[in-house]
């Protein structure tokens, strides 16, 4: 084999970032701010950046740049700061296994299968898409059954068009924005189907990307069957009753020869499990401590690999402090010891991370199960907090300063969020 | 071009049959109308070599399963497929249960199944713990294995091409006369002439023979649907696990698949030939009867799902033999156990050609072996980093789920993968719990760049099964230079 | 004479259902929002509605087919459309820096086309 390669991967790294993308970029430069000097963030793509690289629409940047930005933008502004700190970036390649003392197995085409000793490491894997076969959707198996991640990646980036007719399953902001997407590149788009009562998008996105082209949303409506043998040729659609079951007398078809399916993001954390990290079984992430470590020393992991995010700025926010948590442990810098166990309570699905110190502050990323507006947010009976509302499709961050818990001993701490009259009684 | 056999249908036993013939100074086609062989019932189906013991007495299919099974290791040795003798289970939850574990035990006895054991239910809870706690006993069978069966088809196809067979994709067969000297088969691709025709097509195996005036079987066809699950389960249960029938259902099994990961089903519903639909009532029925034998499944873990059509005689058994037209042989109703049957079904029929006429002289430069390819995730790190050093694309993940290499994905191209599908069967690139999301871009692009097509021709399966269309403006615009 | 239009407010997630009674492109009165930011985004809304776009362009000689990008401000909402069909005639060569201008002065709006990333050549 030629060697053409200007440099040898390095046998040690003080931190090794899984994952390219807005989790692994912010870690990589966190994990220098923390103190590590040799940093190495492996990503499988051609290029760093991850989802952003696909995601063209605006919206990103906000709270982190304080400035609106394209996904490719954001991730731009994010690989210069990667870039300034010196940190090796190694893309094509791929972590097949990281174990527990922190041995890296990397394989690539340029290097080989080789493995790399990490001080700590980082796990920022991201997410995948859930697709038809999650949620068993009868029918056939026709080509034209795709996520709308794949067909977005085909229309941005690759040029190409997923097909003529398209109908989307779930009204999340990814289904939202490539409803608009096809629609300016002049695919019919013939309405997008939400098994729930309410949008899962942004109110943003159903009034810009659906209402703008008079594209039909059908709520709580689902596609219950698949037609067409090779290509998909139809769809049968049905409302649903109050406990999602559909009411197939009422069903109806549609015509179109494509399917995209929207239903929502997995973490992706294959790693974590053979890793042997303790999971949440709600978020399906590592339970994390408040610097983002896993139940494994040296393991840290931040962004989708966590928990589902809906702003990437949350995402880098997150992933900073992980990449800082793991640049300090590199350096043989330990951090106070969690004395707070978060509680998820009454209308709380989660909470990351899922402790905290009394010692600093911290942010709570925090998901409810029904939406509420006003209501108010309780630590135990140390702080309490008024938001105006709160839905399940938008994550709650609360900062979380020592001063609230200085009547706070340690322990567990539930988390709750309530209406706020009931609130108010007490 | 004059053959001395034709076969109609690639499945498992048209390659089987294909393969025995190259055997010999012969000339062979197969005609498949699918892009790619395997690709029907062959495919969709549980993919169990059934121990030996289970078909009913004085059958074709008992006359061919125990010696089929048999030979599976034969073929195994020979070609790169999965193929694992993992075992079976026939459970027991009352004494009418017990009592027929006891007529299945003596049945195969007298067919001289080996390795048959009754378990009781502490054996079985040592062997099998998470099987329900509400099996009474259980019957072992150590013979029965399971393959990938698209595998066996793929490897069976390459070794007989590799020894001389004509196979015909994409091609299907419209009409067949018979004349003085042989046939007449007319296809979507022109016309073929043979001495004798094998009909081994399937589903449409009673079409084919009517367009010859040879007799039909009175085929019907029963849907099964079966559901995989997440790699999770993997080791969750670990031979094949049978309930004991009743009378209006088979039942379902739980099947770990050669890979490790389980599989649930079938049903067995009538339907029409086409009907490969998966329905909420079927995942019901499955999730429902897979619970009762191991309670730990869960719809869940579901990661894919698929359905298979298997031709049913009229008499439930196999259709194999001479018909009213001599030279043309039927070899249809291949149903459970087919898969099984397949290689002692292939060397009867070459027994049933002889009988015909057909001479058979026995070539001295047939090759037995094919290479097999190379299975990346397979290998232990030190062969995995030597196959990168030899070859730096098994250094570059295609599917990250199964952990497939680009690799590993022009080898299949290589060897004749002309579709997602094709790649997606031959590697696994796409079975995984992503189905497709992270690999079938990168697919995308290797089968257009080695076949020197644009993405927008390559097709999961053949025929309207594309996947992206070109965008209209891209050939229309004018040259825009950028400022 | 005042006639009633609808809109949804962007704002929050609470998405209110505005009534809007306006003369003309007048607004008059507002209803049914929640706070102050309602009333401002429905005058918007109701008298020069405008989005920011964003699409991709032809690119040639770079890692990718397609060139991500966006207009500098927003543009008219009737414009949309028929910016894109303009945008899908361009032809661009790698390389291009991001914030480069695409199409300058797109349709006479005023609006500039800039590119929302770098490609380098391939």
């Amino acid at each position: 084999m030629p060697d053409l390669h200007p440099w040898e991967l390095p046998r040690r790294y003080d931190v090794v970032v899984v994952g390219g993308g807005p989790a692994g970029m912010a870690a990589a430069v966190g994990a220098c701010e923390g103190g590590a000097e040799r940093v190495l963030m492996v990503d499988r793509e051609h290029e760093a950046g991850g989802i952003l690289q696909q995601c063209i629409h605006h919206g990103f940047g906000l709270h982190h740049f304080k400035e609106e930005l394209t996904g490719p933008g954001y991730a731009q502004r994010y690989l210069e700061q990667v870039l300034e700190h010196d940190i090796d970036v190694l893309t094509d390649a791929y972590v097949l296994d990281v174990d527990a003392s922190r041995s890296v197995s990397v394989l690539s085409g340029r290097y080989g299968r080789t493995s790399v000793d990490a001080g700590a490491v980082v796990l920022a894997m991201g997410a995948r898409e859930r697709t038809r076969e999650a949620i068993r959707i009868p029918g056939t198996r026709p080509s034209g059954v795709m996520t709308a991640g794949f067909a977005q990646k085909l229309v941005n980036v690759a040029g190409y068009l997923p097909g003529k007719r398209v109908a989307i399953l779930g009204s999340g902001d990814i289904g939202l924005i490539m409803a608009r997407r096809l629609v300016l590149e002049g695919v019919e788009v013939v309405g997008v189907f939400e098994l729930m009562p309410h949008a899962n998008g942004l109110t943003r996105n159903v009034v810009q990307c659906l209402h703008d082209f008079d594209i039909p949303l059908h709520l709580s409506t689902t596609v219950v069957r698949i037609h067409g043998s090779e290509r998909v040729e139809k769809v049968t659609v049905a409302p649903v009753d109050e406990a999602l079951r559909p009411r197939m007398h009422e069903a109806w078809d549609v015509d179109c020869d494509t399917l995209l399916v929207s239903i929502g993001l997995i973490p992706d954390n294959e790693l974590a499990r053979t890793l042997g990290v303790r999971l949440d079984p709600v978020t399906t992430g590592p339970v994390v401590s408040s610097t983002m470590e896993t139940s494994r020393d040296g393991i840290f992991a931040c962004g989708n690999t966590v928990h589902i995010h809906d702003l990437v700025d949350w995402v880098s926010q997150e992933s900073r402090l992980a990449g800082e948590g793991a640049g300090a442990y590199a350096s043989g810098r330990r951090q106070a010891h969690d004395n707070v166990r978060l509680v998820p309570g009454t209308n709380v699905r989660s909470c990351v991370p899922h402790t905290i110190t009394t010692e600093r502050e911290h942010t709570v990323y925090l998901r409810v199960t029904q939406s509420l507006a006003p209501c108010t947010l309780r630590l135990g009976d140390v702080y309490e907090r008024p938001l105006r509302y709160v839905v399940p499709g938008e994550m709650v961050t609360v900062k979380v300063r020592p001063r609230f818990l200085e009547s706070f001993h340690g322990g567990a701490l539930r988390v709750d969020v309530v209406p706020r009259e009931e609130a108010g009684r007490e | 071009m004059r053959f001395d056999v034709a076969i109609v249908g690639a499945g498992v036993v048209g390659c089987a049959i294909a393969r025995e013939l190259t055997r010999y100074r012969l000339t062979v086609a197969l005609c498949e109308r699918e892009v790619e062989v395997g690709l029907g019932t062959s495919k969709a189906n549980s993919g169990i070599i059934h121990g030996g013991h289970r078909a009913p007495d004085g059958t074709l299919k008992a006359a061919t399963e125990w010696r089929g099974n048999q030979l599976w290791s034969d073929m195994a040795r020979d070609l790169p497929f999965g193929f694992a003798r993992i075992g079976d289970l026939t459970v027991a939850f009352d004494d009418d249960d017990v009592a027929y574990l006891q007529r299945l035990l003596e049945q195969g006895l007298r067919r001289g199944v080996t390795g048959l054991e009754m378990w009781d239910a502490e054996r079985l809870r040592r062997e099998e713990p998470n099987l329900s706690e509400d099996i009474v006993a259980a019957l072992h069978a150590p013979s029965s294995g399971v393959v990938n069966p698209y595998e066996a088809c793929f490897a069976l196809a390459e070794s007989a091409v590799r020894n001389g067979l004509e196979l015909r994709t994409e091609t299907t067969v419209t009409g067949i006369e018979r004349g003085a000297d042989g046939f007449a088969i007319t296809t979507d691709r022109g016309t073929l002439h043979a001495r004798f025709v094998v009909n081994a097509a399937g589903v449409f195996g009673d079409e084919l023979a009517r367009m010859v005036g040879a007799e039909e079987a009175g085929l019907r066809f029963r849907k099964g649907e079966e559901y995989l699950l997440d790699k999770r389960l993997v080791g969750f249960v670990t031979r094949v696990t049978f309930p004991c029938p009743s009378p209006t259902s088979k039942g379902i099994l739980v099947t770990p698949t050669y890979d490790g990961t389980l599989m649930v089903g079938p049903t067995a519903t009538w339907s029409e030939a086409d009907d490969l639909t998966t329905t909420a009532a079927g995942a019901e029925e499955v999730f429902d009867g897979a619970r009762r034998l191991a309670p730990g499944i869960s719809e869940r873990d579901c990661i894919a799902e698929f359905a298979g059509v298997r031709a049913v005689a009229a008499d439930e058994d196999f259709a194999i033999g001479h018909t009213r037209v001599p030279g043309f042989l039927n070899v249809i109703g291949i149903q459970s156990p087919g898969l099984t049957a397949a290689p002692a079904i292939a060397l009867d029929v070459i027994d049933l050609l002889a009988e015909a006429g057909l001479a058979l002289e026995v070539r001295d430069d047939f090759v037995p072996t094919i290479d097999a390819p190379l299975r990346f995730a397979e290998l232990d790190p030190d062969e995995q980093a030597r196959a990168v050093r030899g070859d730096p694309r098994f250094g570059r993940i295609a599917c990250r789920c199964e952990l497939v290499t680009e690799g590993e994905v022009l080898d299949a191209i290589a060897r004749g993968a002309r579709t997602m599908d094709g790649v997606k069967f031959r590697t696994r690139a796409g079975m995984g719990r992503c189905q497709g999301g992270f690999c079938a871009w990168r697919c995308l692009r290797l089968l257009a760049s080695s076949q020197d097509v644009d993405v927008s021709a390559i097709t999961k399966r053949g025929g309207r099964s594309w996947i992206a269309l070109p965008r209209r403006d891209d050939h229309a615009a004018t040259e825009v230079e950028h400022a | 004479m005042s006639e009633t239009s609808h809109y949804l407010c962007i704002n929050c997630p609470l998405g209110c259902r505005l009534e809007v009674d306006a003369d003309g492109d007048e607004v008059v009165e507002v209803r049914g929002n929640a706070c102050k930011r309602g009333v401002e985004f429905a005058r918007q809304e109701h008298s020069d509605p405008r989005r920011m776009v964003t699409t991709t362009v032809a690119i040639r000689g770079a890692p990718v087919a397609r060139l991500p990008v966006a207009t500098a401000e927003a543009l008219p909402k009737d414009r949309v459309v028929d910016l894109c069909r303009a945008l899908h005639q361009l032809r661009l060569e790698a390389p291009v820096a991001i914030g480069d201008v695409v199409l300058a002065d797109a349709l006479g709006t005023g609006v500039d086309v800039v590119a929302t990333r770098s490609l380098e050549r391939a």
